[in-house]
């Protein structure tokens, strides 16, 4: 176990201990004891930053389950480390605000923190495993401590709802996921995803390359929210806001485009894939920014926001894969600058974002509601909030000088670059990328203003707030103006991060693009002259003013575009038809009658045996090798028959045991004349026994009513008697003619005398050769007869119930 | 010989499965006892009937028949018997208890 595994395992080691700590502190909150471990680990990581940028790449291997190859093993390159850097120091800042944020005397904080420090642990072992069964553990551990932490309030219906749909969903697309990574090792025969990008070539050849890719797709898709399993994000809002922050904005939902990026190098230059991927990204930016508009809760837009965010990310992620078709050439890299872009902005978003969930937390927190219906004028009450909220907002928008404005510029860059992609059809539907990219971006900035301004500016309305709003505490605020600081920072400096982290990365995706040795120079430049990008984002601007002015006038955004369809409606009637048509389902066979069970049995009997015997010609008759019939015989034979055809028509039930006893002693001769003197004895013996038992307790019986007159004739139950008799009288003629092989009884007969000392046979297996199967046959009987005597007398009247 | 141990077989078969689904419990006890016997003479049937004497050494015939059906039907005998028996006793304290022996009034509680 080397430092890295530790990397992964102190906050699981801490969640641990979080409990005895939450205990044994009395006074102090117990975020205080979380804290030091995203800080220590964030530190520690920063320090790797330049062996990283050096190119080194650091492995650890710990094995698990070595004999199928899975090994716990820990790899850490650029993107890896981005990944883990987010992970631990937004992990850092949302701790910090959760102190001040949740109550110790009025909430559960001792298991909030251990649900946290799960998710991170588990958030970790997604980005820095290597193994991708490990990957995929992990990956269900973030999807099982988001469902605790969505469900922490887990009083209120909503929280539980929102809980179930995030579950049923994240959960559906990580099984699909290790489908799909099951596929890849019968691909490859590795799980370890280095060893994956190795063998890429030989992976592309292969029929199961499609359903991988669609599996492990369906995966990320899930977990990044993308359209239309989007739904699950908006009502994980229920989670308290520092959840919401970390889980549904910075980390988990990237761990989706995190899988995409990692794969990249394995299935990048497949039509399918980029495909996929532009398109789903591109349809959940513009879907998301619509939908974002039209709400009025503050989390509910900042959810679609996340959802319409990481549609570009995701989008941007397709259209970089478009690299992969020109590898080798300089045109590669200019399609690579889209994946460029999209990992600038993977990084903008999650500052940004975390930076607003804070701020709306604190809103919340100060006054009671986040409807911006009930908001207004909050600016002079609250200037720090005010401050972070609007560099948030204005780079989640792409206004300069913050960074949600670079990586704005560098998406429009990317969409106008693919018109130029000529393969793909990409003359026609490449133009469609810039129009939905333009359009979404006003809505973007539409949103993002109203965000600002309805819950900042405007007229104040504080009798309508369930509190008096004043700013808030100093840790609260701490977090989010860290964040929008850095949004600014990144916006002024943005090659403090290419250098360090967005280059490493980029080797990470495209490795083959790079010589070895080689690395990727990055540079991006605040202001590169008057290009089309620059229009596009005045024209954002510009239109986005204009509709922020018209807005109130527009119905068209403030109606809901479909009233007839919607995507939670359908999941809601797909669950409730799932759950009515399974209990339709089981209601119409599980009737409950034996009957019916008996049926469906001997039905399937019928059918299997009948089958199998017409189809592997196992069904023959061979009369020559029979035995005659004597007329003795032939009365027997009627005689049993008669009886037995008999026992459904009789009146009584005293007439029905009489003629089943008769049918036994016609069996008993049969044993006399078939040569089977210890059978006809045993037989005769039980038949009488049973018999006079049967008697016995029936003719005690009260008569309750005059059951039994006579069974009613039932066609279908005749009829599967009928197909049950037919098939066994098959069974018996087919097993009587011919022999496949020679009986072993003549062992039996030579030996029973020479080495049992007996002479007869039956009697010298029955104790001898087989003596374990009469032990056990007088253990049931010991048992039936113990089960008799309880019946009778211990039965429930003992008891007295 | 065999072919008629056959048909009469099915016979057995078709009546005891006729009986085991029809809605008395007695019924159905009956029809578990006819199929046993219908078991047994299948199994005594498809080791071939009459093709020796009886597998008694003291009798030094030439040819005996087969042994080992004969002790796998004595096994299955007395199985049958005891399990019969409770069958038996059960469907006595069932329709004591409960007041019937219909099948189709046997149902579990509404709420299961």
């Amino acid at each position: 176990m080397s430092l890295l595994h530790i990397v992964i395992l102190l906050p699981f080691i801490l969640a641990v201990f979080v409990p005895v700590l939450h205990k044994w502190s009395k006074r102090l909150h117990t975020g205080w004891f979380v804290l030091p471990a995203p800080a220590a680990l964030f530190v520690y990581l920063l320090g790797w930053l330049p062996n990283v940028q050096e190119g080194e790449r650091m492995t650890a291997s710990l094995p698990w389950i070595p004999s199928l190859g899975i090994d716990f093993t820990v790899y850490v390159d650029g993107l890896g480390l981005l990944f883990a850097l987010l992970i631990t120091g937004i992990g850092t800042l949302v701790v910090l605000y959760s102190i001040f944020y949740l109550d110790k005397g009025k909430e559960a904080i001792g298991h909030f923190y251990v649900y946290l420090l799960l998710f991170m642990g588990a958030m970790l072992g997604v980005t820095l495993s290597d193994n991708v069964i490990v990957l995929y553990g992990f990956w269900e551990i973030t999807s099982i401590s988001s469902f605790l932490l969505i469900a922490f309030w887990h009083h209120r219906e909503k929280s539980r709802y929102g809980a179930l749909k995030s579950m049923l969903i994240t959960v559906l697309g990580g099984l699909a996921m290790l489908g799909g990574f099951a596929l890849v090792y019968v691909m490859a025969g590795t799980f370890s995803i280095r060893e994956l990008v190795g063998s890429a070539a030989d992976i592309a050849e292969h029929d199961l390359f499609i359903p991988a890719m669609l599996l492990i797709l369906l995966g990320a898709f899930t977990k990044s929210a993308q359209f239309p399993f989007h739904i699950w994000l908006p009502d994980a809002m229920e989670a308290p806001t520092p959840v919401s922050a970390y889980l549904h904005s910075a980390t988990m939902v990237k761990a989706g485009l995190y899988l995409v990026a990692r794969f990249s190098p394995v299935f990048a230059g497949e039509p399918a894939w980029f495909w996929l991927i532009a398109a789903s990204g591109i349809a959940t930016l513009l879907y998301g920014s619509y939908r974002a508009l039209k709400q009025t809760d503050l989390k509910a837009m900042l959810a679609f926001s996340t959802v319409s965010q990481l549609g570009l990310i995701m989008s941007l992620l397709g259209l970089g894969s478009a690299a992969a078709v020109y590898t080798g050439t300089s045109e590669s890299l200019f399609y690579a600058k889209a994946t460029l872009a999209g990992i600038f902005h993977l990084m903008n978003h999650a500052v940004f974002k975390g930076a607003l969930f804070m701020v709306v937390g604190i809103v919340d927190y100060e006054t009671g509601t986040r409807d911006i219906r009930r908001l207004g004028g909050l600016m002079s009450v609250m200037p720090v909030t005010f401050s972070a909220a609007l560099i948030g907002a204005l780079s989640m928008a792409g206004l300069p000088p913050f960074n949600g404005f670079l990586s704005k510029e560098m998406f429009f860059t990317a969409v106008l670059n693919i018109r130029e992609l000529d393969v793909w059809n990409m003359a026609f539907w490449g133009a469609f990328f810039p129009v939905i990219a333009w359009i979404a971006s006003v809505f973007t900035f539409l949103y993002s203003m109203l965000l600002l301004f309805k819950t900042f500016a405007g007229k104040k309305q504080f009798e309508k707030l369930a509190k008096k709003p004043h700013e808030a505490p100093l840790g609260m605020l701490l977090p989010p103006v860290v964040l929008a600081s850095l949004a600014v920072v990144f916006g002024l400096f943005p090659n403090l991060l290419s250098y360090s982290l967005i280059e490493p990365a980029m080797a990470a995706i495209h490795p083959a693009m790079l010589d070895a040795g080689a690395k990727f120079h990055v540079s991006i430049s605040f202001w590169h002259g008057w290009t089309a990008e620059i229009y596009m984002t005045i024209g954002v601007v510009a239109a986005g003013i204009l509709l922020y002015k018209l807005y109130p006038r527009l119905s068209l955004l403030n109606r809901p575009l479909f009233t007839r369809f919607s995507l939670n409606k359908t999941y809601d009637g797909g669950i409730g038809r799932l759950d009515g048509s399974a209990k339709w389902l089981t209601d119409r066979y599980m009737t409950g009658s034996v009957r019916h069970y008996l049926i469906y049995i001997l039905f399937f009997l019928i059918v299997s045996v009948a089958m199998t015997m017409a189809g592997s010609g196992g069904m023959r008759v061979d009369l020559s090798d029979f035995a005659p019939m004597s007329l003795y015989e032939a009365v027997i034979i009627f005689a049993l028959v008669a009886s037995v055809i008999a026992v459904p028509f009789a009146r009584s039930r005293m007439m029905a045991i009489i003629l089943t006893g008769t049918a036994g002693y016609m069996v008993t001769l049969f044993f006399v004349i078939f040569r089977a003197p210890d059978l006809a004895l045993t037989q005769m013996i039980v038949e009488t026994v049973s018999v006079t038992l049967f008697l016995l307790c029936f003719y005690h019986l009260p008569k309750l009513k005059k059951e039994l007159a006579r069974l009613r004739f039932k066609l279908s139950n005749f009829l599967i008697a009928l197909g049950v008799g037919a098939v066994m009288t098959a069974v018996a003629l087919s097993a009587s003619s011919g022999r496949s092989f020679e009986s072993i009884s003549g062992y039996f007969l030579e030996n029973s005398y020479k080495l049992a000392g007996g002479k007869n046979v039956v009697n010298v297996i029955l104790v001898d050769f087989r003596g374990f199967d009469t032990m056990l046959e007088i253990v049931v009987l010991g048992i039936a007869s113990l089960g008799i005597y309880a019946l009778i007398k211990l039965g429930p009247d003992a008891v007295g119930t | 010989m065999e072919l008629y141990m056959s048909l009469a077989i099915g016979v057995i078969f078709t009546v005891g499965v006729y009986l085991i689904l029809s809605k008395s419990l007695l019924r159905i006890i009956l029809g578990t006892s006819l199929l046993t016997h219908g078991v047994h003479l299948l199994l005594l049937t498809m080791s071939r009937l009459k093709t020796g004497a009886a597998p008694l050494l003291g009798q030094k015939a030439d040819a005996y028949v087969d042994p080992l059906p004969q002790a796998l039907i004595l096994t299955s005998i007395v199985i049958s018997f005891g399990v019969t028996s409770f069958f038996f006793v059960l469907a006595y304290k069932a329709y004591q208890r409960l007041g019937t022996d219909d099948m189709e009034r046997l149902r579990g509680k509404d709420d299961e």
